[in-house]
């Protein structure tokens, strides 16, 4: 059942006694105890690991080995290139059989360059380097190489670089490190489990974040509903006593576990449209994040596998295992007992915001929430879609306060400049609006053309600013050759003459003045294209794909 | 293994368009049935007309457009609309009243502009205004509440113009509550001298105010179903309540008691199903608080110094003009924009 949200319930104890609400939002059915009923199992190893040069968002990872070399499990195979990028470890040891383009969990069903390898099954660890195990005696700087060279990203969705995040987040003064325990969407179940299980670890990876960041108050901030993960925080927490980090509950208001809806709800403070939770003194890291980071420093293991939830009605005995990234999906749940009959649905991620897949033959990769293979039954086909009766149910449900019936109308109008009047960019994609519509109009699709869309056009319109200011710059030094020549002429003429020139650097000065207008008023006119810092890998790679189908036929002389 | 490829969310959409209307016309049949109780068959047989009319229009129109025509009459909007006409007009009007105004509603005002969710204004009041402008006449058959012909008599009347033996014209019809007074404020007449008219109930219009009553009950559950939002109702019935009772207590001879003016004319079917109709209204919250203030303080004036029975059409199509305009300056701030931008 779908209700709108109510008020938020107090919990916890001192600063965070009152709650906040964020406008909108859905109480979903969470289908948690599905997959909670067993303990986390390891995946085992696969014969083959696939493992993706790109599991974060940034620069992709150029590789360090070539096929035919044995590398150990944990050893970086591929180095970061540039300041956003990531390296990527071998999850197991083996052979490196090739590195060539492999498919990968993406909903265009696109392949990207990956290292092969063939495991040998040992299992064989490289050296692991402890060496910042004693972090309270390291330098902010050195854990946070330490953490690149690790390889962590945001494990809660989107995978930014964690390092980076810790990086940026140095320039502000952060008053609030935020641990996120709140599970994003129904049927995941990773970062329960994990609570339950490794509490302590989320712990220690906290406690060296808070010595990274130095903020003046920790939080883990954990789902109602999620009672034994809670018990289990707070019991770490109680038994390490440290007095500044507190367990809060939240209400399981769908989607609270977005970075933003959990700012607003335990400080009141929005995050800046354009800006990061920083911006408001606050970094948020994932509780699975703050796991891999207690792994990376005191047990100096870089972050080679995941909980991976997989669930649904498709899958025979759902449940959660630890997966070396690189895994298949069909090797998960193979390890689940397999599909069910009438599976009709594999997707990536949660019901909401997660993206089909066409097959499972695709790698675990960092960001692999949750594998979730759903029946007919459960999820049925959409109905065909009815005109929008603008009865604004979806204005009402919408965590960003859009008005998702009237970027709806602009965006199926291909009204662009009126669909980012609305704030389109504002938009996370979550799907209430969708969920609620009872014209059953597929909202986030129409949306996620749009964005697509306007970034096709920025890129189009730099590409064409680039050529007019390559034509003024040559329209400019024609005008200065001819001026010139006009001046050595009119020199020349002085000289003969004995006369003043003194008409052409006033003609000079006009024209100067005259491009300057020009050049303000492009600047004024030019539009950046808004919200692209954050990019989840699919939509870096849609933008990608724009600019590669534009680049293609390069118009010829057209400056 | 391969599967199919869907676009998230995944979680199937909720709620349906057909429920959505099928529980708006559940929501008034108290008062349909109240309405029935004091003015006779006349209203059941305009019901009757308007929602056939409306029916077989949109049906016509769509088949013309060449849209699927079984699919979309399923989402019985054109039903609502129909009702919604039946509803406003008098119970002994000629048969073709219903018919012309339904056709106009469902023809002009909503299939041309492209059917359901593309008519700007009201197709239920646009066909009520073009009556009223067009056979003002007519619209005024309104027998006295409580005092209607027999079937078969009302039948005559509706349907050949065959008065009962022995009647008249005005000795079947009477003035309703809200045109009489007017009239009668018009003649130099005070208020108490029209309370011994037999207008007036216990709060508002003789008999009006239980039919007012029955359609609050169908919009609060409405309401309670979250099938309409509280925005235009409550906006709508507060200015009603402040404009009237502002004159009132500045002249209580010359303008009716704020009471009279919520339970008199079409005030709750306005309310709640009328201007919460969401394709013609304002769809931003801010908006509908604004859009429902206008539409409740155009009734009293239009009702108050206009020359026509009621001022719920015009007041509802004047706003109609204006919801694009209102949404534009209404837009809620954004998560994450400044107060002011």
């Amino acid at each position: 059942m779908t209700t709108p949200t109510g008020d938020s319930k107090p919990a916890g104890v001192s600063g965070f006694s009152r709650l906040h609400r964020f406008h909108g939002g859905l109480v979903l059915e969470s289908y948690s105890g599905m997959s909670t009923t067993q303990p986390v199992a390891a995946a085992g190893i696969p014969d083959e690991l696939v493992i993706p040069l790109q599991q974060h968002v940034g620069e992709i990872a150029t590789p360090l080995v070539q096929p035919g070399d044995t590398v150990l499990k944990g050893q970086m195979i591929a180095a970061p290139q540039g300041s956003v990028s990531c390296p990527v470890h071998a999850s197991s040891s083996g052979t490196v059989t090739a590195i060539e383009p492999r498919p990968f969990p993406h909903p265009s069903g696109m392949t990207l360059q990956s290292i092969v390898i063939a495991t040998d099954g040992r299992d064989t660890w490289q050296p692991a380097d402890t060496s910042l195990a004693d972090y309270r005696q390291a330098a902010p700087a050195e854990l946070l190489e330490h953490l690149r060279n690790a390889g962590i990203v945001g494990l809660g969705g989107a995978g930014f670089p964690t390092a980076v995040k810790l990086a940026n987040a140095a320039s502000h003064a952060i008053d609030l490190l935020l641990i996120n325990g709140v599970e994003c969407e129904p049927y995941i179940t990773c970062d329960n489990m994990l609570m339950q299980e490794r509490a302590g670890d989320i712990l220690e990876g906290t406690r060296i974040l808070q010595h990274i960041l130095r903020p003046q108050q920790v939080v883990i901030a954990i789902e109602d509903g999620m009672p034994q993960a809670e018990a289990a925080m707070r019991e770490a927490v109680d038994a390490s006593q440290v007095d500044n980090i507190e367990v809060v509950r939240v209400p399981e208001i769908y989607p609270s576990g977005g970075e933003r809806q959990l700012i607003k709800v335990l400080t009141g403070r929005e995050v800046p449209s354009k800006g990061f939770p920083a911006d408001v003194g606050i970094v948020c890291q994932n509780v699975g994040t703050a796991a891999a980071v207690q792994q990376a420093v005191l047990e100096g293991r870089p972050l080679v596998s995941r909980i991976v939830t997989v669930t649904g009605r498709g899958v025979r005995q759902p449940r959660n295992l630890e997966a070396l990234v690189g895994t298949p999906f069909s090797h998960l749940v193979a390890a689940c007992g397999g599909y069910t009959h009438d599976v009709e649905r594999l997707l990536m991620g949660g019901p909401m915001m997660g993206f089909a897949l066409q097959n499972d033959a695709v790698p675990v990769i960092k960001t692999t929430n949750c594998i979730l293979a759903v029946s007919h039954d459960e999820m049925p086909p959409p109905p065909p879609a009815l005109p929008c009766i603008r009865c604004s149910r979806c204005t009402e449900v919408c965590p960003a306060d859009l008005l998702p019936q009237q970027l709806f109308w602009y965006a199926s109008s291909g009204n662009l400049d009126a669909a980012q009047d609305y704030n389109l960019f504002d938009c996370i994609e979550c799907g209430c609006c969708a969920r609620v519509c009872p014209s059953h109009i597929p909202l986030v699709q129409y949306y996620r053309h749009a964005k697509t869309e306007i970034w096709a056009q920025e890129k189009q319109k730099k590409a064409a600013d680039i050529a007019r200011r390559r034509h003024e710059a040559r329209q400019e030094r024609l005008e200065r050759i001819k001026r010139e020549r006009a001046e050595r002429l009119a020199r020349k003429k002085q000289a003969v003459a004995g006369k003043n020139g003194q008409r052409d650097t006033d003609k000079q000065a006009a024209i100067k003045a005259a491009l300057e207008r020009v050049k303000q008023k492009k600047a004024q006119t030019d539009v950046a294209p808004r919200n692209v810092d954050n990019l989840t890998p699919e939509q870096q790679q849609k933008i990608e794909e724009v600019e590669r189908r534009r680049r293609k036929p390069p118009p010829a002389g057209d400056s | 293994m391969e599967f199919r490829s869907y676009s998230s969310p995944h979680l199937p959409s909720q709620g349906e368009v057909p429920v959505i209307m099928q529980r708006v016309l559940l929501a008034l049949l108290p008062g349909i049935a109240c309405a029935t109780w004091y003015f006779g068959w006349g209203v059941l047989i305009n019901i009757l007309l308007a929602s056939l009319t409306a029916m077989a229009a949109e049906a016509a129109m769509l088949r013309i457009r060449g849209r699927q025509i079984a699919a979309t009459l399923r989402d019985r909007s054109a039903l609502v609309t129909g009702v919604l006409l039946a509803l406003a007009l008098p119970p002994l009007a000629p048969w073709w009243i219903p018919v012309i105004g339904s056709l106009f509603g469902i023809v002009v005002a909503k299939q041309l502009y492209g059917g359901l969710g593309y008519n700007p204004f009201n197709p239920a009041m646009a066909g009520y205004v073009v009556l009223l402008i067009s056979f003002p006449l007519e619209l005024t058959l309104w027998p006295p509440a409580g005092d209607w012909p027999s079937l078969p008599d009302t039948l005559a009347v509706v349907f050949a113009g065959i008065l009962p033996a022995g009647s008249s014209l005005d000795a079947l019809t009477m003035a309703t509550p809200l045109d009489g007074v007017r009239t009668g404020l018009g003649m130099e007449e005070t208020l108490s001298e029209l309370r011994d008219t037999g207008l007036f109930g216990l709060v508002g219009g003789h008999g009006w105010e239980w039919i007012n009553l029955w359609f609050l009950a169908g919009g609060l559950a409405l309401l309670k179903l979250r099938v309409i939002q509280w925005h235009i109702p409550v906006s709508l019935l507060g200015s009603l309540l402040l404009a009237s009772l502002v004159f009132y207590l500045l002249n209580p001879e010359q303008y009716t008691p704020p009471q009279f003016q919520l339970f008199s004319g079409a005030t709750m079917l306005a309310a709640f199903f009328i201007a919460t109709d969401p394709v013609s209204a304002s769809t931003t919250p801010r908006g509908r608080l604004l859009f429902g203030a206008g539409i409740g303080l155009l009734i009293f004036v239009i009702r108050t110094w206009g020359g026509y029975p009621d001022g719920v059409a015009f007041a509802v199509l004047l706003m109609n003009m204006a919801a694009p305009v209102i949404d534009h300056y209404t837009q809620p701030r954004v998560f994450g924009h400044g107060r002011r931008q």
